[in-house]
């Protein structure tokens, strides 16, 4: 056990500071944690480095994606490889790029803080909502956009169901004989009525990635908010991952209750934002990781992309024909779909067209609420 | 006074004696199996399938001196498959049995008695000290289950309606794994020490084997952890794990086989790949698997 000696920091003071750089960056050390990492320490020795590494580690991250970050941050709180402030909110490369989303990349010269109160607040009259609706959502005014992302909120697809291996009370099938001797001690071993029970349903997982390449950005913060109405509504059934020249896990930053916030956290977590798109590529890593494990399993998967693919098309083939047999069903949002003249003719999407189940349109506000309907069908 | 989970002086004490059952960890896996033992918290692994997850609940109850108690998870247990069942046709018998004779609400108290009580898992665990509770790949049970799991692993209690609260005399060594197929919910996890299992790098992989395959020859274990550790950068569907590796060996030392080549390594990679994909990938790329 060790004692706290007058030459050396308190440990718990440093450990404190140590777990808030760590949230900072992203990793779940909360309060309840850190009290952990403090029991933890005083079972090792505390002045080998190496001991108080795993002994942190094992208490303060959660999940594979914590340890890249823990281990940068160790090093520099810990070692001082990094200049960092007492207090500091993370690396400094790192420290939270909060991208600005709302409005797209050519909306980077506004303030973020501004667009929280759009300067002409819209009335809304029935016939405008209508007119929005229509509207490709690449081409909105900022007032306009506000009103998209209140009415996007709305939507919140649910998702079709499946019967699970758990049952409920009811039905007219399967005898329950827990309950129904239960019921026969009551009545002191005479044979009572039959209880029966049904199989229980829940809603299936569902499983959105999204196309966060440069030529999808006009569209990425509109779906982004559409990922977060999804992942608001069923949190433990919904995953969220961007796509684009690497793979993103998002969910955790949608999970947030307010929009702004949760896409603010989710851009700083995609580090290829409006960059290349090689799809084949961040599809393969989806489904090594995290679809064959389960996630893509019996689920419905949407995949959110142009299709303009700058790797190997050939590879976005195999990759969506080993998504279309994990999955329950396999829909593709083409934000172009909706427009006139449209031919699924770019390499990417006619690679990954026999694989498609649905094919449908993502461009306006009522073509999100058929991709809900799609969803809640398939 | 009943027997105890035996204590270990330091991680590397622990390592020691996980060395010398047949099991080589690493430090960070020895530190953390160490705190678990220390903190009495549950270990929570996750991992690449057949990194040895499994096989580190198994030896860590060889060295406490302690029972495994494993229980599978799989989707739709719930508390009658892994806490506790009432042994229903027990208890009809006995009622039958005592006929009007005796005193009703006497004989309704002795219906729920312990003797009529099935222990699943999970109250073995907490009945038998010292034990080590394998909670075996939790993300194949759904959500619900894991709500039963908190009060056992917070309190090492199990609270049965009829009977009151069985509380473990000793708290068993916990161990969860996790392949990852969802995200276990987030309240378990902090009550848990978390640890990720990667693959062993290459000379400890081969002294894994030559522990677990002594009859092969040192040479053979060298090649066949190589030719893995290629496979695993080959972009398979299913990178072959440890359990792999080891199968491997031993497939090619049942055949007699010392040294492997294009036409062994061909007939007997079943035991590393698993998919008719990778088969048929693998295959054409033989040779280069081999060389170097």
């Amino acid at each position: 056990m060790a004692d706290v000696r007058n030459d050396l920091p308190d440990p718990v003071v440093t450990l404190t500071g140590f777990a808030r750089a760590l949230r900072a960056n992203g990793v779940a050390a909360d309060p309840s944690r850190l009290a952990t990492a403090v029991d933890a320490l005083r079972h090792v020795d505390p002045l080998d480095a190496e001991q108080v590494y795993w002994a942190g580690r094992v208490t303060l991250c959660a999940e594979p994606d914590d340890l890249p970050r823990y281990d940068a941050v160790f090093d520099a709180w810990f070692r001082g490889r990094l200049p960092m402030p007492p207090g500091g909110s993370g690396r400094p490369g790192t420290t939270l790029r909060v991208r600005p989303l709302a409005g797209g990349p050519e909306d980077e010269s506004t303030d973020p803080d501004e667009r929280d109160e759009p300067d002409e607040p819209l009335r809304t009259a029935a016939s405008a909502a209508e007119v929005l609706r229509h509207r490709d959502l690449a081409l909105l005014s900022d007032a306009e956009r506000a009103e998209v992302n209140a009415l996007i909120a709305l939507l919140a697809p649910r998702v079709a169901r499946r019967r699970t291996r758990r049952t409920r009370p009811g039905g007219r099938d399967a005898v329950d004989v827990q309950r129904t001797v239960r019921r026969l001690l009551r009545t002191g071993g005479e044979p009572a009525e039959l209880l029966r029970r049904a199989p229980r349903v829940k809603p299936r997982r569902l499983v959105l990635l999204l196309d966060v390449s440069g030529s999808m950005s006009p569209y990425a913060d509109v779906l982004l908010r559409f990922a977060h109405a999804a992942v608001r509504v069923g949190p433990a059934s919904t995953e969220a991952f961007t796509l684009g020249t690497r793979l993103t896990r998002i969910t955790r930053a949608l999970r947030q209750r307010d929009p702004d916030q949760a896409l603010a956290t989710a851009g700083a977590a995609i580090p290829d934002w409006s960059g290349g798109t090689r799809l084949g590529d961040s599809l393969q890593a989806f489904l090594d990781l995290w679809g064959q494990r389960g996630t893509a399993r019996r689920a419905v998967v949407v995949l959110v992309s142009d299709g303009w693919e700058r790797g190997d098309a050939a590879l976005l083939g195999e990759q969506m024909a080993r998504l279309a047999r994990l999955a329950h069903a396999v829909v593709w949002v083409n934000p172009h779909r909706g427009k006139e003249g449209f031919a699924p003719v770019t390499a990417g999407m006619r690679a990954a067209l026999p694989h498609v189940d649905e094919l449908v349109a993502g461009h306006t506000l009522a073509a999100l609420h058929d991709l809900a309907e799609v969803i809640a069908h398939a | 006074m009943s027997p105890s989970l035996r204590e270990f002086a330091s991680p590397a004490d622990l390592g020691d004696a996980l060395d010398a059952a047949g099991y080589l960890s690493d430090r960070g896996l020895a530190t953390a199996a160490f705190l678990a033992l220390r903190m009495q918290r549950p270990l929570f692994l996750e991992g690449d399938p057949g990194v040895g997850k499994t096989a580190l609940a198994q030896t860590l109850a060889t060295i406490t001196g302690a029972e495994l108690v494993r229980l599978q998870c799989y989707e739709g247990i719930d508390a009658s498959q892994a806490l506790y069942d009432w042994d229903f046709p027990r208890q009809v018998l006995h009622l039958r049995a005592a006929g009007d004779a005796t005193d009703r609400t006497e004989l309704e108290h002795s219906l729920y008695d312990r003797r009529f009580l099935i222990a699943r898992p999970i109250l073995q665990a907490l009945e038998r000290a010292p034990a080590v509770l394998l909670i075996d790949e939790i993300d194949r049970a759904d959500d619900e289950f894991e709500a039963f799991l908190l009060e056992v692993l917070a309190d090492h209690a199990v609270t049965i309606t009829e009977l009151g609260t069985i509380r473990a005399t000793e708290p068993p060594l916990v161990v969860i794994t996790s392949n990852r197929t969802r995200e276990v919910h987030d309240a378990l996890k902090r009550r848990c020490l978390y640890h990720w299992v990667n693959h062993p790098e290459f000379a400890r992989e081969v002294a894994i084997v030559r522990r677990r395959v002594p009859e092969a020859a040192q040479g053979l274990a060298e090649q066949v952890a190589a030719a893995v550790a290629r496979l695993r950068t080959a972009n398979l569907l299913k990178p072959p794990g440890v359990a792999e590796t080891i199968d491997w060996t031993r497939a090619l030392h049942l055949l007699g086989v010392t040294r492997l080549d294009a036409e062994t390594a061909e007939a007997t990679l079943g035991a590393a790949v698993k998919y008719r994909e990778d088969l048929v990938r693998v295959q054409r790329e033989l040779a280069e698997l081999l060389g170097g």
